[in-house]
């Protein structure tokens, strides 16, 4: 793999309980880190994989990369690396669905660093003015890269406080349960799909992993005492394997079975992947403009 | 029977009202469009016509809003974007340029954005550093952009339509000082292929002047002047400037040995170099003279006439440098007899409104 790699490691609460709330027609839209959304909206995981490979067979045939996965066949439409881009597409695909009297909803994920950006207000005042069926999913893990929130956003000023600004139902809420997430993304997803109009939420997680690859990187020193430890001992799926074991649903001998099901598609995927064929020269211009209509 | 006469500002006016006619998917968006002015002329009454849920104001938020119809455009619609001024376009720069351009690339060919972008772009009038810009060189740089940029009415609504048709992000560049010319356009849907490239306005054997948009009316004025002098220039339109098509141009150097390119964009790094550069790698052995480029100098636009008079080249410029390259006489500062206060430069010249 060579491309730029962002992981949702820490993360997969809030993908698995916002998008378990949604149809396949339903639309979501993602930024650099996107690997759980791509999955969780019932993306291909062998065209996943083949596409950080930069196989002919992945979901971008191989012209995009970890950072621009897609799935047309379920609705993930697309995903960016540039901060911020992302949400006024999202807006515009919801704007689209209602000029065609298309009631999707259209899930925007993106991270605290894009809060920042003057596209995301921009986008929610359209989304407000227009009524339109979008819920922003704002992941705030804490970092924009390795700069921590307090070096980019004013104390004791809230991110929901903006989206409140601009007039939209807002909630803050706990990323790392998954059942936590689901229920209040539910309750949102609901009303904007029966009354329209968009809405807010903003999870509170935390990125176990270097910004950008597969390793750790408590030695860079940026994260501060105690902090990487008091999240990771709030792992998602070990929170969501808990409550399941509590309440019956899991025992170890099904945890240990389901957990060799995972295992075995990403094994598939991976296989599948590496063995698939690159691109061909012939292919360098391919898709450079759109046939004629 | 004579041909139906329209202006370039009706002829885009038409064009938009075909498409919306046409097609349910296409819908027009910017600032201004729906008041009462209309862009210049060029969508008043649409609203009127198409409703309110079809042709639509905006916020001032440029960057926001072509995000908004990029993804429009990926669920299946057709948005038209209108900025009145190209300056307000480059706060759009990220979703023009990192996304609109490369999104169908990026993502292997599965989605498509069809949507066009018109800009505009004048001079005179004070309209100073930040109203006057013709940036066409900068999109005309990022693969995956279509620019176009016609001079004739005819044009201008076929390429419109054929530019909304497109499966492509297209920027559609127009200059004010064309709204108010005329010309032959036939009533109802036609479109003039992007692919066509460029239009030969004027037959010559002698030398080639290559240009766009309104630098395209300066060097027909010019070709005039030379005829005058028994110089006969030959005049090619490009209208479409990426992809560029440069077959004619090629065509027309190897005959005439001689090229002038006339850009109302900057000379350092601008459009015309891109042309001369195309020429003398291909066609280096049939050139009688170095090329020539008639551009803007490399500084910002001045409001004041008193300055701006002294900035924009002239159809003399044109002039001087095809009889400098014939090895004739030639004004050395085609702007010596200039009056600083002259207000006619500073308007479009009424010498000259058409037909083409």
């Amino acid at each position: 793999m060579r491309c730029p790699t962002h992981f949702s490691i820490g993360q997969e609460a809030v993908a698995a309980g916002v998008c378990a709330n949604l149809k396949q027609s339903d639309y979501v839209i993602s930024a650099h880190r996107s690997h759980a959304h791509y999955v969780n909206k019932g993306g291909d995981m062998r065209a996943m994989f083949a596409e950080l490979y930069g196989k002919v067979a992945g979901c971008a045939s191989g012209k995009g990369g970890s950072m621009h996965l897609i799935d047309l066949g379920v609705n993930f439409i697309g995903c960016v690396p540039i901060v911020g881009s992302t949400i006024p597409i999202g807006v515009g695909a919801a704007f689209g669905a209602k000029l065609q009297n298309n009631d999707a909803v259209t899930v925007i994920f993106f991270g605290d660093g894009a809060t920042e950006t003057g596209v995301f207000h921009e986008s929610l005042n359209f989304a407000a003015m227009h009524k339109l069926r979008v819920l922003f999913v704002c992941e705030n893990n804490l970092y924009s890269v390795n700069t921590p929130l307090e070096e980019r956003q004013p104390e004791g000023r809230a991110i929901i406080d903006l989206a409140k600004g601009h007039g939209l139902p807002s909630v803050q809420c706990d990323g790392q349960e998954v059942e936590t997430v689901y229920a209040a993304s539910a309750e949102m997803i609901d009303r904007i799909r029966t009354q329209g109009g968009p809405g807010f939420m903003e999870f509170a997680t935390y990125r176990w992993l270097e910004h950008c690859g597969p390793n750790e990187d408590l030695q860079l020193g940026y994260r501060p005492a105690g902090e990487y430890e008091y999240w990771t001992a709030r792992d998602p799926l070990q929170l969501h394997q808990t409550l399941l074991t509590a309440e019956g649903i899991l025992n170890e001998k099904s945890a240990q079975q389901y957990t060799a099901e995972v295992d075995a598609r990403i094994d598939d995927a991976v296989s599948y992947a590496k063995a698939a064929p690159f691109p061909e020269r012939k292919d360098l211009f391919q898709y450079l403009f759109a046939d004629a209509s | 029977m004579t041909e139906r006469q329209l202006k370039y500002s009706e002829a885009l006016n038409e064009a938009v009202d075909i498409c919306l006619a046409r097609d349910p998917k296409v819908y027009l968006l910017g600032l201004g469009v729906p008041d009462p002015i209309g862009v210049f002329g060029t969508t008043a009454g649409l609203r009127e016509k198409h409703g309110a849920n079809r042709v639509f104001d905006m916020p001032i938020a440029e960057n926001g809003m072509t995000g908004v119809a990029l993804g429009s455009a990926l669920v299946g619609m057709r948005p038209v974007m209108t900025h009145m001024r190209l300056e307000f376009a480059m706060t759009a720069m990220d979703q023009i340029c990192n996304q609109a351009a490369k999104w169908h690339y990026m993502f292997g060919g599965q989605s498509a954005v069809p949507l066009t972008m018109r800009m505009i772009i004048g001079r005179g009038w004070g309209q100073g550093p930040q109203h006057s810009q013709s940036l066409h060189a900068w999109f005309a740089h990022v693969p995956g952009l279509k620019v176009v940029m016609p001079t004739t009415p005819h044009d201008a609504k076929g390429m419109l339509i054929a530019a909304i048709e497109d499966n492509n992000p297209v920027v559609f560049i127009e200059h004010r000082w064309l709204y108010n010319i005329h010309g032959p356009v036939p009533e109802g849907y036609y479109t003039v292929p992007l692919s066509d490239g460029p239009r030969r306005m004027r037959e010559g054997k002698d030398v080639t002047i290559v240009s766009s948009s309104y630098a395209t009316l300066d060097a027909l004025k010019a070709a005039n002047q030379l005829a005058e002098a028994g110089i006969e220039a030959e005049v090619i339109d490009l209208r479409v400037i990426a992809p560029l098509n440069d077959t004619m141009i090629l065509e027309s150097v190897t005959r005439t040995g001689r090229l002038i390119v006339a850009d109302q964009g900057a000379q350092t790094a601008g459009f015309s170099a891109e042309i001369i550069a195309r020429v003398t790698e291909k066609a280096f052995d049939k050139l009688k003279a170095a090329p020539a480029r008639v551009a803007l100098p490399d500084g910002p636009t001045p409001t004041t006439r008193a300055l701006s008079n002294f900035y924009y080249p002239t159809p003399g410029h044109i002039t001087a440098t095809a009889r400098k390259m014939m090895g004739l006489d030639y004004a050395r500062d085609p702007f010596a007899d200039v009056d600083p206060a002259n207000k006619n430069m500073d308007v479009p010249d009424k010498a000259f409104t058409g037909p083409f």
